[in-house]
């Protein structure tokens, strides 16, 4: 390889995507096959991974091999675990989120869901839409990913017929329709020959859209699709109280993320839950000075006026304060393995801030193949429920489809500090 | 009624306030945590972070470096330097210590010191009731780091049970624990190699001399240099040979290999890094070349 003379620029940010499939979809190899297209394999990777191949008595290079992480997984050839991957094109980085999607796969695939901004779903041309395919697709839309990619992968295998392809978009459009979710696309692949990855390949001549990488290419970033309320959770506090700097003697930081929306000097804030009101005096970051801040980013904030304010509390615009909840819907899924219990109390952690909780009513639990809903006592893993929970404090909480950041919540069990539950606000 | 701004950070950008939120996110759930300071470049990365999401005001946490005694004297020096420049707190704690304590045995004297410092770590962690460690390692050096948490749990013995995780969601971080165990914090689990050296070159980060291109004696031994230092003498059938290197990645001079390079400068090693052929720790790690998972072992044992 011969060296550029400069780098290219990244200017197209970042994004995060998941991929999810069964064993035999061809998961592990279509990422290995992204990392490979894109050169992000380097050599001694490939070399360990072919010395692998060949004792393991395979004719070609198994790219699924660069995605196995753990000692377990290489020995039973399966994924147990989420796995990150990641590769940049130049204008863009990529975080992979790969999913397993055999074993616990609705904790693992809710996981890996939770912070993308697009799933691949795979779905072998020789199989066609299953069950899996429909839980899969229910789990994306469940965690809010605003963006699906269909991928009808190994149609090497059906000789890249574009009757086996349409056949599968009819089929899986007519189930997608009653998810609600809004923006699918397709797209024929061969993961194993590279065809349409990367490269268009020669044996798909039929497909006129863009390959897979360029879909990602194009992908839309979190937060730029519509405009979204400003929401900035506090997380801590900073009161230099230097002796030696008398300057810093009045100082107060709310430091934070902005989770959703933007900020700039002089706006009027809102703290919640207290209501106490102010204006945006200064926005700080490693000792810049900024006029405003956007989604994302992590600033401190410096108010106009003294205000009782610490870990937990929620600054947000003056105008779009939504009120403090002391009981909430939401859609939950259990992770742990001793199962949920109405009777016990659990820490609800919603943005920064943590407060006891208990299950008030299960309304019913869904059945992930069939979507279909069924009464619950109790929830054990895996399993995805409506319930209403009640607090010991109030939060103050979006939507989830309004807001990721303020509309999710997690679930502990204090007695292991295990964290056994996800929740989505209704 | 919000605007709606189709701006976005940029990847560095974005990853610098990824790792500040995390950062925050320790420092507003544990008690009592430590970053681990190396004096290597990422952990150079984490100061400058912590700067961000904590100045003006101290860092919340003190700085360890669980010294090997077999690190090169250009990074202990940087390390001391750096830390007083910060006006922080360092605390320095040595396996050569637990060696006299009887708490790590060597095999040999020559057995290299690297992964014994899991002992020193969990030795520290005790003697200041650390309730969390933050370290810069990040998920694409090795493949069992690929799949570790955020906020990894450890138990008491300092063990990780990758087969057992707690879930990560969202950016909804888990950092309780009890007395005793204990949260690793991985603020640039989501930063490559190349993305360490365009955030030390966007923020004009001064590394130890190492890390540039110099001349220093060497051994080729099974396809690594191998430095010949007083800790690592050449044997008597070795040919020296005085070779242009840089290190990649500092660690215990035992098991840590320079590469060949004339990059000198950060925008030269940048070039190099965007077009390498060999990963970071394959090119430099003898201590992951045992097998083909031996950074599980070591992790699941306490290591970083």
């Amino acid at each position: 390889m011969s060296a550029p003379e400069h780098l290219p620029d990244i200017d197209n940010g970042l994004l995060r995507f998941l991929t999810c499939g069964s064993v035999d979809d061809g998961k592990s190899t279509l990422i290995g096959r992204l990392l490979f297209d894109s050169k992000t394999i380097l050599a001694d990777t490939l070399n360990a991974i072919e010395r692998t191949s060949a004792r393991r008595g395979m004719s070609a290079v198994d790219l699924s091999l660069l995605t196995d992480g753990l000692q377990a997984e290489r020995e039973q050839g399966i994924t147990i675990d989420v796995a990150y991957r990641y590769f940049s094109t130049g204008t863009r980085k990529y975080i992979i989120a790969d999913a397993p999607g055999h074993e616990q796969y609705t904790r693992n695939m809710v996981t890996a869901a939770s912070t993308a901004n697009l799933a691949i779903i795979l779905v072998d041309a020789r199989k066609g839409v299953l069950t899996q395919t429909r839980r899969h697709s229910y789990l994306a839309s469940l965690v809010g990913i605003p963006h699906l990619l269909v991928a009808v992968n190994k149609m090497d295998l059906v000789d890249y017929d574009q009757a086996v392809f349409e056949r599968i978009r009819a089929d899986y459009l007519a189930f997608a329709d009653k998810l609600g979710i809004r923006d699918v696309r397709f797209i024929p692949i061969s993961a194993l020959n590279g065809d349409m990855i990367v490269d268009r390949g020669s044996r798909l001549g039929w497909y006129a859209g863009p390959t897979l990488l360029e879909i990602l290419e194009a992908a839309p970033a979190a937060h730029t699709e519509r405009a979204e309320d400003f929401r900035f959770p506090v997380q801590y506090v900073c009161r230099p109280q230097d002796a030696a700097n008398p300057e810093l003697h009045d100082y107060r930081g709310f430091m934070g993320r902005v989770e959703s929306g933007e900020i700039a000097v002089g706006d009027a804030v809102s703290v919640l839950p207290s209501g106490a009101t102010s204006r945006v005096k200064a926005i700080e970051l490693g000792g810049a000075r900024l006029e405003r801040a956007i989604h994302e980013q992590s600033v401190t904030l410096l108010l106009e006026d003294e205000i009782d304010i610490s870990r937990g509390d929620l600054i947000v615009k003056a105008a779009e304060a939504p009120e403090p909840v002391k009981q909430i819907d939401a859609t939950l899924c259990w992770l742990s393995e001793a199962p949920l219990s109405p009777a016990r109390t659990y820490l609800v952690r919603h943005t920064t801030r943590e407060v006891k909780a208990k299950v008030a009513q299960i309304a019913h639990r869904v059945d992930v193949n069939t979507l279909a809903h069924e009464p619950a006592a109790q929830l054990a893993m895996n399993d995805i429920a409506r319930v209403t929970l009640k607090l010991a404090q109030p939060i103050v909480a979006d939507a989830y489809a309004d807001n990721r950041a303020t509309g999710a919540f997690i679930v502990i069990d204090e007695s292991t500090n295990n964290t056994v539950g996800a929740g989505m606000i209704a | 009624m919000s605007t709606l701004t189709k701006q976005t950070l940029s990847h560095l950008d974005w990853l610098e306030a990824e790792a500040i939120h995390i950062l925050r996110e320790v420092a507003g759930q544990c008690a009592n945590p430590a970053l681990l300071f190396s004096g290597g470049k990422d952990s150079i990365c984490l100061l400058r972070l912590a700067e961000k999401a904590f100045r003006p005001g101290r860092f919340p946490f003190p700085l360890l470096h669980i010294d090997t005694g077999h690190n090169y004297p250009e990074v202990t020096e940087f390390r001391d330097k750096r830390a007083a420049e910060l006006g922080e707190r360092l605390i320095v704690r040595s396996v050569e210590d637990s060696m006299a304590r009887g708490t790590v045995v060597l095999k040999h004297a020559g057995e290299s010191r690297n992964k014994h410092q899991s002992v020193t770590l969990l030795e520290a962690i005790e003697e200041f009731g650390f309730d969390a460690c933050i370290g810069g390692a990040r998920r694409d050096e090795e493949k069992a780091r690929a799949k570790e948490r955020i906020m990894s749990f450890r138990d008491e013995f300092g063990q990780w049970d990758p087969k057992n995780q707690r879930p990560e969601l969202w950016n909804l971080y888990n950092a309780r624990s009890h007395k005793g165990e204990n949260i690793r914090a991985f603020p640039i689990s989501n930063w490559t190699e190349l993305d360490v050296w365009q955030y030390i070159a966007r923020e004009q980060l001064e590394l130890p001399s190492i890390y540039f291109a110099h001349v220093r004696p060497v051994v080729r031994r099974n396809g690594l240099l191998q430095p010949v230092t007083p800790i690592t003498p050449a044997q008597p059938d070795d040919r020296v040979e005085d070779v242009q290197v840089r290190f990649r990645t500092v660690g215990d001079i035992t098991c840590t290999a320079p590469v060949e390079s004339d990059a000198d400068t950060v925008d030269k090693i940048l070039l190099e890094t965007a077009t390498t052929t060999i990963t970071e720790r394959g090119a430099t790690r003898m201590d992951d070349q045992t097998s083909e998972a031996s950074m599980e072992q070591r992790k699941k044992e306490g290591y970083f």
